[in-house]
Parts: structure tokens; C-alpha cells; sequence
């Protein structure tokens, strides 16, 4: 792509822009601030890549696939903020993931050990873990404050905290997952996956993007699974002290 | 009959109108951030007794009732049950000993036969048929209600099936929340009769909060009168008719809710 072509794709920018400012929508300071934020932050993983490729460096890409995993704890522990220790919690969910997701893949060599695509796969399976924690703590942290007489019926018929948030607990964990699945059984017909599209674009045979890509789907059918799985047995606890009671959150003062 | 059946009807031969607490509070605190829900409230509720616990929204009754149970722990002070101290007892022990029912009590999806046996499931048990009916039968209803849905009954049956559910944890002290706020004049009295019927007969000691004072006075052989976080005062109902305290004048009067 020329650079002038590259400048053309700012015309994609300004539409929003215009029309932002013609309606009142007020977005046009967040657009902005999006288009920056993400050219930069694009160019910067460009040059970054092409220097851990490069580089040839397990250092490096070990380094790279933990700014990831930091990247992706710092945004999505923002939704779990009632969850006491959503930090550690999303780090702990985050590396399972990465080394058994790496594991199978480097270990039964179904890809080779290499930065690209190492880095890649982390980046969609880090990436989709991350979107779906935030789903998945959201509808978590509802439920609990939605079915909370629930809870404490169980609980007060001599249930275990397990047993008092089991529902909502697959409730949310079905939740999270089903996103994941419906749109990979319309996947092909609707729309074409971005990585699978930028390999055609990018001068790949179609049926070869097309293996890649199913490999792909797999990953992320794992991703959502053990994403929401993970992070609910290690968050259901926090919502209980040691004397099997809920913890009342705010100014609740559980008299009507 | 188990041996503490035995005992206590040996006690309550022997000792006519001496009765032991079966939950004593002393100087219990309940704070949330900084509003204080309880303030230093010292009193018992009496073994085999219905007590009622009557006072405005807002007057930490229930936070109180919760505490009988263990679903919440005292800021300070201290909670007996049966002469043990709340942490003494194990939550689930606890929680089984002290059944408790409130307002909307919620009935969870499925038949009356799995709300029933909800109690004897989280022990990883099962409930007869036979047993099920059993208590059915206790609480006035019938064997034909088992398979019925439970959100398809009437609210006097919805709340007769929840203390069903928690009679089966063979609880020997109940803990009621405006039970029968919910519910039309002839459930009322049936629920009125059940548990009337449960504290002679079974000797289970009663605590019920309500707001409604005539039921206080038809049921409670005694009653707590609760207002701003503090018990202002406790007693026979109709001795409290004549209070002094001016706060429970009002309150009685139906000056504020």
C-alpha cells in the first residue's frame, strides 16, 4: 500500500466526524482520539514485530506475549472491580490459557515454535479471553446481585457457598460462551474472519487460509470455555467470608 | 422422641414459667460504612415461645433475624444460641437448627416435590415420597400438590410449601419475615393456625417479624418492640400497651410505619 493510499483511509475517519457533527452525537473527540491511539499503537506493534521476528529471540517474544497478558489484565479488571484480587485472578486465567493453548500447539508441532506465530495465536486467544472476561464478569456480577434471595435461600437452608451461586455461576459461564459459538456457526457465510480475509488479501491460497482459519475457531471454542470456567471457580469464593455469609456490598442495609 | 425432646419436656414439667433464651443477644452492633443499623441491642427470645418482633421499615429487624441464623455477624456484641456463641457453631449447623422464612420466599423453578427435597439435596440426600407427603400433610396441603409447579400455586401455598421446606431441615427454631404480609385473610389464618400448631405441638420456638400489631398480639407470647436500631421494649404484648416510652406510644398509635 502507497502512502497516499494510506492517507486516502483517513476519508474513512472524517465520514463519522462529519456526521457526528451534523447530528450532535458528540463522538468526535472520542474518534479522534481512537484514530490516533490506534495508528499509533499499530505502528508501534509493526515496528516491535518486525523487531522480535527479526531478533529470532524466545527472550523477546516471551517478553512480548507478557506485555500482552498485561495489556489485557489491565483492561479487563476494570468489570470485576467488586471481585476482590480480579487482578491476580485474570493473570492466573490468562497464563492457563496461554500454556496449555501453546502446549498443544508447539507440542504436538501442529505450528512451528516461531515469533509469528506464537505472537499470533497469543494475540487472538489473549485477545478473545480478554472480551470474553469482561462479558463474562458482567453477567457474573448481575446475577449475583439479581438472585441474591436465591443465594441466601440456599445458604440458609444449610447450602455451602458453592451451592448458593451454582446457578448463577453456569448461568454466566453459559452466557459468556454462547457469543463465542453462534458466531462460529454462521463463520464463512456472513462474514469472513478478519485474520482469514488479511491472509487472502495478503496473497495467500484461500483453502490454506481457510485451514488456518479452523484452527482458529477450535482455539477460541477452548479460549471462551476455560476463559469463564476458570475465572468463575476462582471469583464465586470472594463473594463469601469464612462464616459462609454473603458480603454485603455498599450501603445495603438488608432491612426493607 | 429424641433426647432433647425428652429434655425439654422434662424441663418445661419441672420449671412452669421459667424459660431459657434460645437465641440471646448481648449488646449487639450492626454497622454498614457508617450507618449503624443495630445500636447495643441486649434481649432474648424465649425456648418454645413465639416472640414477636414488631417496628417501623427500617428498624433493623430483619438484619436482627439474619443474625439468628448466622447469614450475618454481629459489627460487636455478641450472639447466643442455645448457650453457645454464634462462632462456636458451625454455619451449616447452625443454618439447619435455625430455619428460616421470609416475606418472598422464593420457591425455586420445578415441582413442590423438588422444592421440598432443595434442603436434603445440598446434604447430597434424598427425600421419600413418603416423607414429602408427610409434611405436606403438616402444612395442610395435599399428596396431589407434589407434582404441581410451584409457581402455578397460590401465594398462601407458595408460602405454606417454604415452610414445608424448611421444617425438613428438622429446624427447632423458626425464624419468620412478614410471612403472611403477602397474603389474602383465609391463608393468613391457615399460615396463622400451621404455626401456632408447630410451636404447641412440636415445641419449636418462634421468632416472627410483622408488621401487622393485631397479628402480634393474637400470636406472640411475647414481643420485642424495635424502633431506629434499638429495642425500646420487650414484654407480654398487652403490657406494652401501656408504655411510657413515648417513641412506642407513637409507634403503636400507627403514627409512623
Amino acid at each position: 500500500m502507497s502512502t497516499t493510499a494510506l492517507l486516502l483511509t483517513l476519508i474513512f475517519v472524517f465520514i463519522p466526524i462529519i456526521l457526528s457533527k451534523t447530528l450532535g452525537l458528540q463522538l468526535e473527540k472520542d474518534t479522534v482520539i481512537a484514530t490516533v491511539r490506534s495508528t499509533v499503537q499499530l505502528l508501534l506493534v509493526g515496528f516491535v514485530l518486525k523487531f522480535v521476528f527479526d531478533s529470532e529471540s524466545y527472550l523477546f517474544i516471551f517478553l512480548m506475549v507478557s506485555l500482552m497478558i498485561g495489556a489485557a489484565v489491565q483492561n479487563a479488571r476494570k468489570k470485576g472491580q467488586q471481585i476482590k484480587g480480579i487482578t491476580w485472578k485474570l493473570i492466573v486465567t490468562f497464563v492457563l490459557l496461554e500454556v496449555l493453548t501453546q502446549g498443544i500447539l508447539l507440542g504436538f508441532k501442529i505450528v512451528p515454535a516461531t515469533a509469528q506465530y506464537i505472537i499470533s495465536l497469543t494475540g487472538m486467544v489473549i485477545g478473545n479471553s480478554m472480551v470474553l472476561s469482561i462479558l463474562f464478569l458482567n453477567r457474573f456480577v448481575a446475577e449475583v446481585e439479581t438472585h441474591r434471595s436465591e443465594s441466601e435461600l440456599i445458604l440458609s437452608l444449610g447450602g455451602t457457598p458453592k451451592q448458593a451461586i451454582h446457578r448463577q455461576l453456569i448461568r454466566s459461564i453459559q452466557a459468556s460462551m454462547i457469543p463465542t459459538i453462534e458466531s462460529q456457526k454462521t463463520i464463512g457465510l456472513v462474514q469472513l474472519p478478519g485474520m482469514m480475509s488479511g491472509q487472502i488479501i495478503a496473497g495467500a491460497d484461500p483453502l490454506e487460509a481457510v485451514q488456518f482459519q479452523i484452527l482458529v475457531v477450535f482455539l477460541l471454542l477452548t479460549t471462551a470455555a476455560l476463559t469463564s470456567v476458570c475465572l468463575g471457580l476462582l471469583s464465586y469464593p470472594t463473594l463469601f467470608n469464612e462464616r459462609m455469609q454473603m458480603i454485603q456490598r455498599g450501603n445495603d442495609s438488608s432491612d426493607e | 422422641m429424641t433426647i432433647w425432646e425428652k429434655v425439654i419436656r422434662l424441663k418445661s414439667e419441672t420449671t412452669t414459667r421459667l424459660y431459657e433464651p434460645a437465641i440471646h443477644f448481648q449488646k449487639v452492633s450492626y454497622k454498614v460504612k457508617d450507618t449503624e443499623i443495630l445500636k447495643e441491642v441486649t434481649g432474648s427470645f424465649p425456648k418454645h415461645r413465639i416472640t414477636t418482633l414488631v417496628g417501623p421499615s427500617g428498624a433493623g429487624k430483619t438484619t436482627l433475624l439474619k443474625m439468628c441464623n448466622g447469614l450475618l455477624s454481629p459489627t460487636s456484641g455478641e450472639v447466643y444460641v442455645e448457650g453457645l456463641p454464634l462462632q462456636d457453631i458451625s454455619p451449616i449447623q447452625l443454618r439447619r437448627q435455625a430455619g428460616m422464612v421470609l416475606q418472598n420466599s422464593p420457591v425455586m423453578d420445578g415441582s413442590v416435590y423438588d422444592n421440598l427435597s432443595l434442603p436434603l439435596r445440598l446434604q447430597g440426600k434424598e427425600l421419600s415420597e413418603e416423607k414429602a407427603t408427610d409434611i405436606l400433610n403438616q402444612v395442610g396441603l395435599d399428596r396431589k400438590y407434589l407434582r404441581r409447579d410451584s409457581r402455578n400455586l397460590s401465594g398462601g401455598q407458595q408460602q405454606k410449601v417454604s415452610i414445608a421446606r424448611t421444617l425438613l431441615n428438622e429446624s427447632n427454631i423458626l425464624l419468620l419475615d412478614e410471612i403472611t404480609s403477602a397474603l389474602d385473610p383465609s391463608s393468613l389464618r391457615e399460615v396463622e393456625e400451621l404455626i401456632r400448631k408447630l410451636n404447641e405441638v412440636h415445641q419449636i420456638t418462634v421468632v416472627w417479624i410483622t408488621h401487622n400489631l393485631e397479628q402480634a398480639k393474637r400470636m406472640g407470647h411475647y414481643a420485642w418492640i424495635m424502633i431506629d436500631g434499638q429495642l425500646v421494649q420487650t414484654g407480654n404484648i398487652s403490657a406494652l400497651q401501656h408504655s411510657d416510652d413515648p417513641s412506642v406510644e407513637r409507634f403503636l398509635r400507627g403514627e409512623f410505619k
